[in-house]
């Protein structure tokens, strides 16, 4: 009698603990899945919402220039255009910049400096777009149409090919600006990238290099470079990735306007600054909504493929 | 060791017993090696001294201009037409409000999700995809978050509105919170859940009452990490709370934020308003860069 009672017990018991792991990985797992219908539901928001521009214009929305908000005619080309050279441009500034920061905490600098220079770098991706883009417009245009535009444009004045990418008015704003602050806003997040990776390097390949007898340089060019090449790729992608999304920071400096501008001081657009400068000025329902909504998709798709190649290149080293 | 590594010039009694070679060109050798070498060592020192006086020239730049705007109106008055002497009040009672609630939809998912991948999904292809969404998330644009949470909740429901912003705030702290709950329990040694299930604890409770007490500090950091981010975040506050220059509490309304109130006053043409924007950027990058820093210190204390 008493032996069944403590069987039911044991039973009970043992039903009300698998209950319980099951209904924890039953959240776990559900959590797991919000994830993923998360991004489907990011897609297919800005799919449907873009839906009437992609309907209105077709595939000739990515290729139009026009963004004529009185005739309801709009093209993404020129913020794509935008917001693709812009990135580029920050990534050729911001790349040398963030592998010699990278080289110096990882093979240069003191045992006792990694550290605090290491946070100050990071400390540079956690300050928040917008100080970025109160601090481009007061302090980097001010200095770029008094100072650097001005000599830019008197140096390559008559040079062929340079005469046009640099050609005046020296505005301070525009796509070159906008680049400069996005090569700052990306820096950290590529130098701790690469910083990482480096050290991913097994120390008995370097010390066999530095036993020898290479240079710091011949064993950072001849062992760490070779051996991190793809996840140094990878890390570069990521910071493409940011860069093509920045909005704030962007929106302060790249001068709001929608013409594919031949010089880089010229004035431009990327999708991100395009969205949210016209975006109060476009009411529910109306076309102009639905192209911008149809722009953020184009922005998803990029950036989509630019992270996920960051990715797949980065995996094999930082094991995620 | 970097110290240490020199030109390598090979030694007198190697030279004589190695086949036959200048020493004038191998003594030129080494020293364009090491010329090189100086080179890049002070390239890169160069490079890091940028990146140094860039972090340097913000902080500069917003103490000049923002700690003169900085006063007892700031923190007592709310936001007032140019000229009124209107302070931030409601801006910055805004972020508080939408940083913490977002932190408090965003934190318990991203823990389960963190979970999922760290404890269930391990090499299975469900968890390597959720892994590699939390992933793209992480760094996708916060702007198109902003732009998802519109279409979903602004647009079909009347308006903007507090929770609009909460919530694509929340968005935006689940992969951060993912991210160092899969790593931070990754680092719980094998021992302990073994130990946990040798006293006879099912898996959900040797999950909760001993990974999660034993990877504290580190989902914490993440925590913390997550509300520095989301306390700057402006782009996807303009699309769902949109800001509000009158005092509301109301999450239904739409709601101010300082950032959102920042964007509007920076641009603005009243000496005034953007004195107040100035102010407001270095109390928030003030408050970010000390939870970044304080969120640092957690981890290390556990490492």
């Amino acid at each position: 009698m008493s032996q069944t009672a403590l069987s039911a017990h044991q039973l009970t018991s043992r039903k009300s603990r698998l209950s319980g792991d099951a209904i924890f990985a039953g959240a776990a797992l559900v959590s797991g899945v919000f994830v993923l219908l998360l991004l489907g539901a990011i897609i297919l928001s800005l799919f449907i919402g873009g839906w009437p521009a992609f309907h209105a214009f077709g595939l000739s929305f990515v290729t139009n220039v026009d963004w004529d908000p009185v005739q309801d005619v709009f093209g993404a080309a020129v913020s794509i255009y935008g917001t693709v050279l812009t990135s580029i441009i920050a990534l050729v500034i911001a790349v040398p910049l963030a592998f010699g920061v990278a080289f110096y905490l990882t093979e240069v600098a003191p045992t006792w400096l990694r550290r605090p220079v290491g946070t100050a770098i990071e400390l540079l991706a956690a300050v928040p777009s917008i100080i970025y883009g109160m601090w481009g417009f007061y302090v980097i245009v001010p200095l770029m149409s008094q100072t650097i535009q001005p000599a830019v444009i008197e140096t390559f004045e008559g040079i062929p090919v340079l005469e046009t990418l640099f050609a005046g008015p020296p505005f301070g704003t525009g796509l070159f600006t906008a680049s400069l602050i996005l090569a700052v806003m990306v820096l950290p997040f590529i130098a701790a990238t690469m910083r990482d990776v480096f050290l991913t390097v097994p120390p008995v390949f370097k010390e066999s290099a530095y036993g020898v007898g290479a240079t710091t340089w011949e064993v950072m060019r001849s062992i760490v470079i070779p051996y991190t090449r793809i996840s140094v790729v990878g890390g570069i992608m990521l910071g493409l990735g940011r860069a093509l999304g920045e909005t704030m920071a962007v929106t302060f400096v790249i001068g709001n306007t929608n013409r594919i501008a031949t010089s880089l001081f010229g004035p431009g657009n990327t999708i991100a600054s395009i969205v949210a400068l016209e975006f109060p000025e476009s009411p529910a329902g109306s076309l102009k909504l639905a192209s911008l909504l149809a722009l953020g998709f184009i922005l998803f798709v990029i950036s989509f493929i630019v992270l996920a190649i960051s990715r797949v290149l980065l995996k094999p080293r930082t094991g995620g | 060791m970097s110290t240490t590594a020199s030109a390598g010039l090979p030694s007198p009694n190697l030279r004589s017993s190695g086949p036959k070679r200048d020493p004038a060109v191998a003594l030129a050798l080494g020293r364009s090696r090491k010329r090189r070498d100086i080179i890049a060592r002070w390239l890169c020192v160069g490079a890091t001294t940028i990146g140094i006086a860039l972090l340097a020239s913000i902080l500069a730049t917003l103490l000049v201009r923002g700690l003169g705007g900085i006063s007892l109106d700031v923190f007592t008055k709310v936001t007032l037409p140019p000229g009124s002497d209107g302070g931030l009040l409601n801006a910055i009672v805004g972020s508080l409000i939408q940083t913490a609630i977002g932190t408090a939809i965003g934190t318990p998912i991203g823990l389960m999700v963190g979970t999922y991948l760290s404890e269930y999904a391990r090499g299975s292809h469900l968890g390597n995809a959720v892994r590699f969404v939390s992933d793209v998330l992480l760094s996708a644009p916060s702007i198109l978050i902003g732009l998802f949470v519109y279409t979903v909740l602004v647009a079909p429901f009347g308006g903007f509105s507090g929770i609009a912003g909460c919530i694509a705030l929340a968005v935006i702290v689940i992969p951060i919170v993912v991210r160092t709950t899969e790593d931070m329990l990754q680092l719980i040694p094998v021992a302990l859940r073994e130990a946990a299930v040798a006293l006879g604890a099912p898996k959900w409770r040797s999950i909760v009452f001993v990974c999660y007490p034993a990877a504290r500090e580190g989902i914490l950091t993440g925590v913390l990490l997550a509300v520095a981010r989301v306390a700057g975040e402006t782009a996807p506050l303009l699309f769902t709370s949109l800001g509000n220059l009158n005092w509301s509490l109301s999450l239904a309304q739409p709601m101010a934020s300082l950032p959102v109130t920042i964007y509007q006053y920076a641009g603005s043409a009243f000496d005034d308003w953007v004195r107040l924007a100035w102010a407001g950027a270095l109390l928030i990058t003030l408050g970010v860069l000390a939870i970044n820093i304080i969120a640092r210190v957690v981890l290390r204390q556990r490492s």
